[in-house]
């Protein structure tokens, strides 16, 4: 038996498997999946010396603690939380190494929402069409943590760490998501479209990995009836009959039948993955490159 | 969540004429940019969709077009992942877009039990006898239009437009897997239980969905399906 593996002690609010997803299937209905603050995974797979597609652990919140069961390096990214190897503190966004047995425990976010914890070799669960990905919107791949998973390691190879501390950039007070109008906005009422790209909205705690979803003025169609069911983009800003606009994230459907008023500049996505309920949010209308 | 029923037409397209088999029909071709890499591309009807989607695929083959993703849907196909979209838009409504070649594609052979809870109020809807409904759905030669709601879940179209019925009033909470069911103007396979609100007419014991299976979905976009009740083949 391997002892490359990491056992999971405590599973947190939620925690999943993630890598760079499963794109290239959504004709089969099959969602992209993927870690939702996409550059702080890439760091954190930089720091223990793994390729950029390894699968990392994204935490939810309140972090998760596991013990390893051989030595690894691991590195926690995104959301800054407290790090401890046997209840001393270590460095958050750097290469740690962790002793076999040793509890590797990642604390509650101090800001932000998720924490990326990578481990040297990877999470080498059974890939599904390609990714390890955790799809909440379809249940392709492993089901989120549990305590007393056991989640396989793979082989830590011979890669060395390219950075070895990183800056780390506080989430900011307000989500500010740049976004390139339609192709529905015809969809909607002049005043809906000068609400939509000027007026606060605030991050919804019904938010998750399918959608960032908000509250605040609720958006007036021009066009009644129903929009029959189209393709959508990651990013893509939909009004559901409430109003409220909901901007699609990583587990997102890959169709859908309500309009899309706007599509989210993917560099805006890793911010919003970090901005928790209550944060305000505004729209700021750009031109299409 | 549960399957969309498509839904009504859209508000009309207005944009170049297409030449070709589409233009015959008075069919239009509207691109239209979604963000910073990509197009949705509307026409005005169901079939146009499905020839405007294998011409892409042709052409995506043939090396002719590069683009990260194509999804085809009721009316329209999302083409996500292009260089230049702009580029493409321009001259999408100038291709030549030929008519479905119903001999290219394989058939896929579905056995089916008609025996779902809402045969009868099927029959009612439809205004035939309980045991026509599965001679009439048998008869028809579907065509997967699009996939969505669920991994392997098709969106079949092919049965006659007096035959669409509408969702059911109040959803089922679990639709067993293998469930044939209808909504709107479509035929779907349910890849595993789920919550519902189609009109179940049969079981079937294929397995529309495994991911360990090359290919994972029996039912991809294009591919010609028939229904064989169970007792024939």
């Amino acid at each position: 038996m391997s002892d490359r593996a990491l056992a999971v002690v405590r599973a947190g609010a939620l925690t999943t498997v993630q890598d760079r997803g499963r794109p290239g299937h959504a004709h089969l209905g099959v969602p992209r999946s993927g870690a939702l603050d996409a550059p702080a995974a890439a760091l954190a797979n930089r720091l223990v010396g793994n390729p950029a597609g390894a699968a990392v652990l994204e935490t939810t919140l309140d972090g998760c603690a596991l013990r390893p069961r051989s030595v690894v390096v691991a590195a926690v990214t995104g959301a800054p939380c407290p790090v401890r190897v046997d209840g001393r503190p270590v460095a958050w966004g750097a290469p740690v190494r962790v002793p076999a047995g040793a509890l590797l425990d990642v604390g509650s976010a101090r800001a932000g929402l998720r924490s990326y914890l990578a481990v040297s070799g990877g999470v080498a669960v059974e890939p599904v069409l390609g990714s390890r990905s955790t799809d909440l919107l379809s249940g392709l791949g492993p089901p989120p943590l549990t305590d007393g998973t056991i989640l396989p390691l793979g082989d830590p190879g011979t890669l060395h760490a390219r950075v070895d501390v990183a800056a780390h950039r506080a989430p900011p007070a307000e989500l500010v998501l740049r976004v390139v109008l339609g192709p529905r906005d015809g969809w909607f009422t002049g005043a809906a479209l000068r609400t939509f790209t000027t007026r606060a909205y605030r991050v919804a705690s019904a938010s998750n990995r399918i959608g960032l979803r908000t509250e605040g003025p609720s958006l007036e169609r021009a066009v009644s009836g129903e929009l029959p069911s189209e393709g959508l983009v990651l990013g893509a800003v939909q009004v559901p009959p409430d109003g409220r606009p909901v901007v699609f994230l990583a587990d997102h459907p890959t169709t859908g039948g309500y309009p899309v008023i706007a599509v989210v500049r993917p560099a805006d996505l890793a911010a919003a993955a970090q901005a928790v309920p209550g944060t305000p949010v505004r729209f700021l209308a750009v031109r299409r490159r | 969540m549960r399957p969309a029923d498509g839904g009504a037409r859209t508000a009309a397209a207005t944009a170049p004429v297409s030449r070709g088999a589409v233009e015959e029909e008075g069919e239009r071709v509207r691109a239209l940019p979604v963000g910073d890499r990509a197009l949705l591309v509307e026409v005005s009807s169901g079939e146009a969709a499905q020839a405007l989607h294998a011409e892409l695929v042709r052409r995506r083959a043939a090396g002719s077009l590069t683009v990260g993703e194509i999804v085809p849907a009721a009316r329209t196909v999302l083409l996500d992942g292009l260089e230049d979209p702009a580029r493409l838009a321009e001259a999408l409504p100038g291709w030549e877009i030929p008519p479905l070649d119903a001999r290219a594609d394989v058939t896929v052979e579905i056995p089916v039990r008609y025996d779902g809870p809402d045969l009868a109020d099927v029959a009612a809807l439809w205004g035939v006898a309980v045991r026509e409904v599965p001679e009439i759905h048998a008869a028809a030669e579907f065509r997967v239009a699009f996939c969505g709601f669920a991994p392997g879940f098709g969106y079949l179209t092919g049965l006659p437009p007096r035959y669409g019925v509408p969702r059911r009033a109040t959803p089922r909470t679990a639709v067993p897997a293998g469930s044939v069911a209808l909504a709107g103007p479509y035929t779907g396979v349910y890849p595993r239980s789920s919550p519902g609100g189609w009109q179940l007419i049969g079981t079937t014991e294929a397995v529309l969905w495994d991911h360990a299976r090359v290919p994972a979905a029996l039912l991809a976009p294009g591919a010609r399906v028939r229904f064989v009740p169970e007792g024939r083949s």
